[in-house]
C-alpha cells in the first residue's frame, strides 16, 4: 500500500511537470490525464475508493474531453506549439519559478517540522460518504445544484455567438441601395438594434 | 489497515499546487492557464482527502465532491469564454486582452 502510494505520487508529480512544460496543447492534455489517473491511485491508497472512481470518471473523463473538444474546435496545432515555444523563454519562467520554489520549500519545512503520529488508514466507503452527504451536508448539495445551474446558464449565454455586426452591415446595405422603403426603414433599424 | 505519515501526502499536494501555480504564472496561452488552475484545484482536493483519511471521517471526501462540482462549472464557463475570445480577438494571448471594451464597439457608440 505504501509502495503504491509513493509510486503513483511520483508519477503524478512528473506528469504534472510535463504538463506545464509542453508546447503542444494535446500533449499537455494527455499528460494531465496521466496525472489525474495517478492521483486517483493516491486516493485509492488513502482509503477513498469512491472519490478515486469520481476522479477517473469526471476529471480524466468529462473535463479533459471538454478541453480536447475546445482544442479541436479552435484548431490549435503546430502553429500554437511554435508560438508557445517562442513565448516560453527561460527569462520569462525563471523568476516566477524561483519564487514559487522558495514558497514550496518554506511549506515543506513547515510540514516536516510538525511531527504528528502516523495515521491509520481505514477505508471510508461510498455508504458513509453518502450518509453524511445527504445528512448534515444537504444544504451544500442544494447550493451545488444552484452552482451547476448557474454554470450551465452562464456557459450557454457566453458561448452564444453574437451576430450584431452582421446585422449592422446588412442595415448599411439596406440604407445604401433602397429608397423606396424609406418609411419602414427606421422601424426595422430600431427593431434590429434592440 | 496500513499506516502512513500524513505529512508526505500534504507535501505531495503542496508540490502539485506549486507546479500549477508556476503554470499559471509563466504561461500566456489561456488554455494552458485553465489547465494549471485545474492542477491547483486537484491539489487542494488531495489535501482535503488526506485530512479526511487522517481522521477516518467522510467529511474530506465530501469537500472533494464540492470542489469537483465547482471545477466542472468553472471549466464550462471558462471554455465558453475561451471560445468567445478566439471568436472576437482571433488570439489566445492574454496580454492582447488588456482592453475591457473593444475599439469597434467604442466607435459605434460615439
Amino acid at each position: 500500500m505504501n509502495l503504491l502510494f509513493y509510486l503513483s505520487a511520483s508519477i503524478s508529480i512528473i506528469a504534472t511537470l510535463m504538463v506545464i512544460t509542453r508546447y503542444h496543447p494535446i500533449h499537455a492534455l494527455l499528460y494531465l490525464v496521466v496525472s489525474f489517473l495517478s492521483v486517483a491511485m493516491v486516493f485509492l491508497s488513502l482509503g477513498a475508493p469512491f472519490i478515486a472512481a469520481l476522479e477517473v470518471i469526471i476529471y480524466a473523463g468529462a473535463i479533459m474531453v471538454l478541453f480536447i473538444f475546445v482544442v479541436m474546435m479552435l484548431n490549435l496545432g503546430g502553429d500554437t506549439a511554435l508560438q508557445e515555444k517562442h513565448w516560453l523563454q527561460p527569462r520569462i519562467w525563471l523568476g516566477p519559478s524561483l519564487l514559487v520554489l522558495v514558497l514550496l520549500v518554506e511549506l515543506v519545512i513547515l510540514l516536516i517540522r510538525g511531527n504528528t503520529p502516523a495515521m491509520e488508514i481505514s477505508v471510508v466507503d461510498a455508504r458513509k460518504v453518502s450518509m453524511a452527504l445527504y445528512g448534515k451536508y444537504i444544504i451544500g448539495v442544494e447550493l451545488t445544484g444552484f452552482l451547476l445551474m448557474a454554470g450551465i446558464v452562464g456557459a450557454a449565454h457566453i458561448g452564444k455567438h453574437q451576430r450584431k455586426l452582421l446585422h449592422r452591415f446588412l442595415i448599411e446595405e439596406v440604407n445604401a441601395e433602397s429608397s423606396t422603403t424609406r418609411e419602414e426603414l427606421p422601424r426595422s433599424v430600431a427593431n434590429m438594434e434592440e | 489497515m496500513t499506516s502512513m505519515n500524513a505529512q508526505i501526502v500534504l507535501i505531495v499536494a503542496a508540490t502539485l499546487f506549486a507546479l500549477g501555480l508556476v503554470g499559471v504564472l509563466t504561461r500566456k496561452n489561456v488554455i494552458f492557464m485553465l489547465l494549471s488552475i485545474e492542477i491547483m484545484l486537484n491539489a487542494a482536493g488531495l489535501a482535503f482527502i488526506a485530512a479526511g483519511a487522517k481522521w477516518g471521517q467522510p467529511d474530506g471526501q465530501i469537500m472533494f465532491l464540492f470542489i469537483l462540482a465547482m471545477t466542472a462549472s468553472e471549466v464550462s464557463v471558462g471554455l465558453a469564454l475561451v471560445l468567445q475570445i478566439q471568436h472576437q480577438h482571433k488570439t489566445m494571448d492574454v496580454e492582447k486582452l488588456a482592453g475591457l471594451r473593444d475599439e469597434e464597439y467604442n466607435m459605434m457608440e460615439r
